[in-house]
């Protein structure tokens, strides 16, 4: 296959993964063949598709290998929570203008921090303001320091921790261990009504395509060069001259938007956002998403977070018991034998092919012809 | 490159069968939701009300059903996950369309099922002291709330001459309004403010907004406070009123015999262990200390024989995967949970009906069943008027009831009222 097929193929495959996602499932689901429900769960997991795209931009793509990156997609998640909160006006259980877990904890009057996030715009600046700032913070501290391999992961991982801790704390006025939920409104439309959620869902596919078409743009220009050139081998990077610590922190600080944008879009759509999205574990389903799906490819992360979430929400009604062994049994699997991860699967079934037919004594008659695709 | 194509498109596919695949019901059962978590860290509680709740529904199905239906159990695994129980909760109502749901056990998963269950007008039974300020029209609670516990067990304290108390709770909504409310009650007692221990926070003009002490979930360091609660007491008739949650009482209770405090020098009662926590803490270390529920094991009556005989024997002819059988016993929460599927029976029945608005009508027309810890009345505010026992703990994790208040109303709107 020439590099100009190759090309034209994946922009075949790309366009209509995004005629699929953007008309004609939300088409199936105005005509009522794709129920609520569906295409509510199909929202969220193009969300977890985002952070997983976010994990290996960082992880496949630059070697840095971040524990942390539900953090960001949480961080994302409350951001627009605040304005969906704001948004429920007077509607609450108390019937009050103020969220109702801050009636609940005595407050009369809105605490001078949540009056911003009436708007709109304000509350979509914040989500990426806040998790970029503390992406930026934290990744100039961290590569200026040439912190690195795992001290780099126990750190984000540390740095998750330590903000789910804060979160669970009722006195932080962002709902402690609750967190949001019971949302209304979004820009004046009903969150609840069918329409609503289609929008959201256009939206959600809408941000994975864009962040999937960014990231694979950034990879074959100079810049993605270096950043790969950075994992395979930093110090011949640093010593060819290249500020590696200003390219880590910048992708560090992309892949941070990248997640805080998916939880932006997860919030509306699971109707709760909690500090339980930012403990550690969270962090770490994502970096597993990416491992089964194939690390260091871009549909690796999206297959593999829609993939295991879709199969965690179908074993968890129908296995209720014995879900979480058919999930871990699949790691097992993909690690032991599919360590390039499920995208990987149709070239190792295509060598197993060719060995299979190279077995037999070679015959002038079977002359190398592509199988498959 | 094609491969990669229909390879998103087969896997569309099959998730959207899975999704699609779930098969009609026979017309000779009734679809009933189980909404607990199988796995993660509230699966070690709410299991048991898995299995009380199964229990209930071979009971109920071997004396004929409801209306003449076989009850046929949904069971979904929230595992611990709250935007997961969202999403359960939306698959139970739209797509498997049970005609109720019996679930939760955190205030928050609570909290992230309601906007679901209020937009499909389902219907969601809640068997877990909680903390009030809630009132669904689609949530039956049976749970205790706060003045089914709290306030009995601080009368049972001023009646023993308690005069100084001290508030203790893991941070979140359930302790920290409980407290709340039980300042309010404790001031209108005429116990001085000086009198109630943990701490106030205030706001700028100097209202209590928090009272008590308050430390985060997993939570293992109690030194200080129970240093803090030594001196508190060292003048005598004091008590602690505890809410924290789950493990942090086996470091808590731990430290509090070593610094030399018991039972009798200052009592500590716990809304938050029953029967149940005890197969999981150690028991020893708060012999003495109170509990206060809604149900005892203790309960001496023939319904509570007849109820934990039934479910021991259920238990050891069950088939049913990752079903506990050893060393198991019955608490309030289960009780409840066994409580609802009765009450919400006798609801459809008065009805004659399945649909939500005819139970929901039923049901608040104060429907009575005699359960294992006495009667229980449904009210028209959703919550369900019973008994309330307080309990010493002893040895091998039961309680010996001490004092019972009957038919006590269920009120969920407790702020402001005394």
């Amino acid at each position: 296959m020439t590099p100009t097929t190759y090309r034209r193929l994946e922009l075949g495959a790309l366009t209509s993964t995004a005629i699929l996602l953007v008309a004609i499932i939300p088409w199936l689901h105005a005509n009522g063949t794709i129920s609520n429900f569906t295409i509510g769960v199909w929202g969220k997991y193009l969300c977890y598709a985002l952070l997983a795209i976010s994990v290996d931009l960082l992880w496949g793509y630059t070697g840095l290998l971040s524990l942390g990156q539900a953090l960001f997609f949480t961080l994302g998640g409350y951001m627009h929570g605040m304005y969906l909160m704001r948004m429920i006006g007077d509607l609450g259980q108390y019937k009050k203008p103020l969220p109702d877990f801050l009636v609940f904890l005595g407050w009369e009057r809105l605490p001078a921090f949540w009056e911003p996030f009436a708007s709109f715009p304000f509350a979509l600046s914040m989500v990426f303001l806040l998790p970029g700032i503390i992406a930026y913070i934290f990744g100039f501290l961290a590569f200026r320091s040439r912190i690195k391999g795992v001290y780099f992961s126990i750190l984000t991982q540390a740095l998750t921790y330590a903000a789910s801790i804060m979160f669970f704390r009722n006195n932080l006025l962002l709902g402690g261990n609750n967190g949001f939920t019971d949302f209304k409104f979004i820009l004046g439309y009903n969150l609840a009504a069918p329409a609503t959620s289609r929008a959201l869902f256009i939206a959600t596919a809408m941000a994975v395509l864009l962040a999937y078409v960014f990231c694979r743009w950034l990879s074959q220009t100079k810049f993605g060069l270096v950043q790969q050139a950075i994992r395979d081998g930093e110090n011949r990077v640093l010593f060819s001259g290249y500020a590696t610590a200003h390219f880590k922190l910048f992708v560090f600080v992309v892949a941070a938007l990248i997640a805080a944008v998916g939880g932006a879009l997860y919030t509306p759509q699971v109707g709760i956002i909690n500090p339980g999205e930012m403990q550690a574990d969270k962090s770490l389903e994502a970096v597993v998403w990416v491992a089964v799906g194939g690390r260091g490819t871009l549909l690796g992360p999206i297959i593999g977070a829609i993939t295991i979430n879709a199969l965690k929400s179908w074993a968890t009604r129908a296995y209720p018991d014995l879900w979480l062994i058919l999930l871990g049994g699949l790691f097992i699997i993909v690690v032991l034998f599919l360590p390039g991860g499920i995208v990987s699967l149709p070239t190792r079934l295509r060598s197993a092919w060719q060995i299979f037919r190279a077995a037999p004594p070679p015959s002038p008659a079977s002359s190398p012809k592509p199988p498959l695709t | 490159m094609k491969t990669k194509v229909s390879q998103i498109l087969s896997l569309g596919a099959l998730a959207l069968s899975a999704n699609f695949g779930t098969a009609q019901a026979a017309d000779a059962t009734v679809k009933v939701g189980v909404l607990h978590s199988l796995s993660g860290t509230m699966a070690i509680s709410e299991t048991s009300l898995r299995d009380i709740l199964l229990f209930t529904f071979d009971e109920i199905n071997a004396q004929g059903g409801v209306l003449g239906k076989k009850i046929e159990p949904v069971i979904v695994d929230g595992a611990s996950n709250w935007p997961l129980f969202a999403e359960k909760a939306k698959q139970l109502l739209e797509q498997d369309k049970v005609a109720v749901t019996f679930g939760c056990w955190t205030s928050v998963s609570r909290k992230s099922v309601l906007p679901v269950y209020e937009k499909n007008n389902g219907l969601l039974f809640y068997p877990v002291q909680y903390e009030g300020e809630e009132e669904s029209q689609n949530v039956a609670y049976t749970a205790e709330a706060v003045n089914q516990q709290a306030t009995p067990a601080v009368d049972y304290y001023l009646a023993e001459g308690k005069k100084k108390f001290y508030l203790l709770g893991s941070d979140y909504v359930y302790p920290q309004t409980t407290n709340l409310v039980l300042l309010e009650y404790l001031l209108s007692k005429g116990v001085k403010l000086e009198n109630i221990g943990g701490g106030f926070r205030k706001d700028d003009s100097g209202k209590i907004i928090s009272a008590g002490k308050y430390t985060p979930f997993g939570h293992t360091d109690y030194q200080q406070i129970v240093a803090e609660i030594k001196q508190f007491a060292a003048s005598g008739n004091a008590c602690v009123i505890s809410t924290l949650n789950g493990d942090t009482n086996v470091p808590f209770f731990k430290e509090y015999a070593a610094s030399g405090l018991t039972a009798e020098t200052c009592p500590v009662v716990s809304f938050s262990i029953s029967e149940d926590e005890f197969r999981g803490l150690p028991a020893k270390q708060l012999v003495g200390q109170l509990g206060c529920w809604t149900y005892f094991q203790s309960i001496n009556t023939p319904a509570n024989k007849k109820f934990v005989a039934g479910f021991q024997a259920w238990l050891k002819k069950t088939s049913v995967p990752g079903v506990v059988k050893e060393g198991r016993v019955t608490c309030s929460p289960m009780v409840l949970s066994y409580v609802g599927v009765y009450l919400w029976k006798a609801a459809v029945e008065k009805a004659g009906s399945f649909e939500i608005d005819k139970v929901r009508a039923a049901y608040k027309s104060g429907l009575s069943f005699d359960g294992p810890a006495g009667k229980v009345t449904t009210q028209k505010n959703m919550h369900v008027t019973k008994n309330v026992f307080i309990g010493e703990t002893k040895a091998d994790g039961q309680f010996k009831i001490v004092k019972s208040f009957e038919n006590v109303y269920g009120e969920p709107w407790l702020k402001g009222k005394f």
